[in-house]
């Protein structure tokens, strides 16, 4: 199942990062590829460094020591090559969803109009027609994710970087935004770094799931669900690999959870 | 609040306090307080005399440069001690130290360094209003939600940006909270100033009237000076609800 991962294209490579934050070890020896074009999802308890790991990746962290390279090049900070979507939006309060969707776009010195335009067919991409002078407070948890995430997709990164994106929105708009996000997979030609807690959400949406286990946090297994990937996303949930795969996730993990 | 079913005007209670007044005027309880009637009568009076409307110019440009001096330093130097804990380990205990010394104590220091004119009533207005301003503008960076700082990184904000851009919007509520009530300070300050360092403006007008036991003029000043006062605290609150609406959901 593993052959295809050599001579695999990868937009992201992570070599032998260590983290420490004083004397607690947050990453160990960390290295994990994440192949071109292809959603790759961080999956495992909390405390295993997940989102550590994504923000190293986003230059927002540095890693005490290793190397993460995009694109063959070595990351020292944030870059137009990467953008971030936050578990809690990180929306401005302030300004409306189509100064929001734009800010990306306008912090990088796009002109206005040019950056209002690009903003309209992300806000209308992700559903958000009409609601482009509405504030984050009168939208609900799902709106103002789609918010996060058109701002994302307008600045045109190759790489999405997604930290628990859907587990502040309920389980309704969740689903929902799964399976957009597979059709987004399908027709962005983008690398996405997914990080999430749910099982079921990594094996559904990804093309490789790391699980990562903690103390000390490292990757001790890449599975790539293959058989269903094809499929349509309303038959994935009852494709006997993947609920395979959800159990042999489960039976690494369950030991730590106490 | 609503009496018998009517929806009473903001502050109508006012109107109670103006009539006992003149009640306790009219009977003649105390010269110290003449009827409501009288003093505004009085300020009706010495409102368009030269004296007047010189202590008055006199008194809105200390104030006004003072205070403008202070929102200019108060609010930056504010952010960057929110930003920065070096700088807020430096200026700190200052800040606090400033904010609840007897800044009156430091005003003949101030005469020595500035001498006696209007510079000096410019400073110690300054200095009453901008501790609070420090201290509301470093509050409002402290809780600023810390995935805003990291988005705005991450899409590569320079540092002018994320100032302008975000810790300066994010601290909004509380920078105009600290601003609203470094003004009423700063009214403390610029009397405090006119009556210690040269007798000119309002606090020359204090002076003159209670010595001479002019309780009418003394009033009429003073209610012109409250007066002020409110409208502006008044319309530094209508800003800060304006912003209300972020503020719990930063």
């Amino acid at each position: 199942m593993n052959d295809s991962v050599s001579n695999v294209d990868n937009a992201v490579t992570v070599r032998n990062v260590n983290k420490t934050y004083g004397d607690v070890e947050a990453l160990r020896d960390m290295s994990l590829d994440f192949p071109r074009g292809q959603l790759t999802s961080l999956l495992g308890p909390s405390g295993c460094g997940k989102t550590t790991l994504l923000k190293i990746i986003a230059g927002l962290l540095p890693a005490t020591s290793g190397e993460v390279s995009v694109n063959d090049k070595p990351v020292t900070g944030p870059g137009p090559d990467r953008a971030f979507v936050f578990q809690d939006f990180a929306l401005l309060p302030w300004a409306n969803v189509l100064r929001n969707v734009a800010f990306g776009l306008e912090l990088r010195g796009v002109d206005k109009s040019e950056r209002e335009a690009i903003a309209e067919t992300y806000i209308g991409n992700v559903g958000l027609s009409g609601f482009e002078k509405s504030y984050p407070h009168e939208l609900s948890g799902g709106m103002r994710q789609r918010v996060g995430l058109a701002r994302a997709l307008s600045v045109d990164a190759e790489v999405l970087l997604m930290d628990e994106p859907f587990s502040a929105v309920d389980e309704q708009t969740r689903r929902k935004f799964q399976e957009d996000l597979l059709n987004l997979v399908k027709n962005e030609n983008k690398t996405f770094i997914f990080v999430t807690h749910s099982i079921e959400e990594a094996v559904y949406v990804s093309d490789q799931v790391a699980l990562l286990l903690a103390r000390p946090s490292r990757v001790s297994e890449v599975i790539r669900p293959e058989g269903f990937r094809h499929k349509d996303v309303n038959s994935i949930r009852r494709d006997s690999e993947y609920l395979d795969i959800v159990d042999r996730i489960w039976a690494s993990l369950r030991t730590y959870v106490e | 609040m609503k009496l018998f079913g009517y929806q009473l005007p903001a502050m109508s209670s006012l109107i109670l306090w103006g009539i006992l007044w003149e009640i306790v005027g009219q009977v003649e309880f105390t010269f110290f307080i003449p009827p409501l009637s009288a003093i505004f009568a009085t300020l009706l009076e010495i409102g368009p005399t030269p004296v007047f409307l010189k202590a008055l110019a006199d008194t809105g440009y200390a104030f006004f440069v003072g205070t403008f001096s202070a929102i200019a330093i108060g609010i930056p130097v504010g952010i960057l001690m929110g930003k920065n804990r070096l700088l807020d380990e430096l200026l700190l205990p200052w800040v606090n130290m400033f904010l609840s010394a007897p800044l009156t104590a430091l005003v003949p220091v101030l005469m020595v360094l500035f001498g006696f004119g209007m510079k000096s009533i410019i400073i110690t207005t300054a200095l009453f209003a901008i501790w609070i301003i420090v201290l509301n503008s470093r509050a409002g960076v402290m809780q600023i939600n810390r995935s805003l700082v990291e988005m705005a990184r991450s899409f590569g904000a320079s540092p002018k940006d994320a100032f302008f851009k975000i810790y300066f919007w994010a601290a909004l509520p509380e920078i105009l909270g600290g601003v609203r009530i470094g003004f009423i300070r700063a009214v403390k300050g610029v009397i405090i100033g006119q009556l210690l360092i040269s007798i000119v403006g309002f606090g020359a007008l204090f002076e003159l009237y209670s010595s001479n036991f002019l309780m009418k003029h003394f009033w009429a000043v003073l209610i012109v000076l409250f007066t002020i006062a409110f409208i502006i605290a008044e319309f530094l609150a209508h800003l800060e609800r304006k912003v209300e609406y972020y503020a719990a959901r930063r």
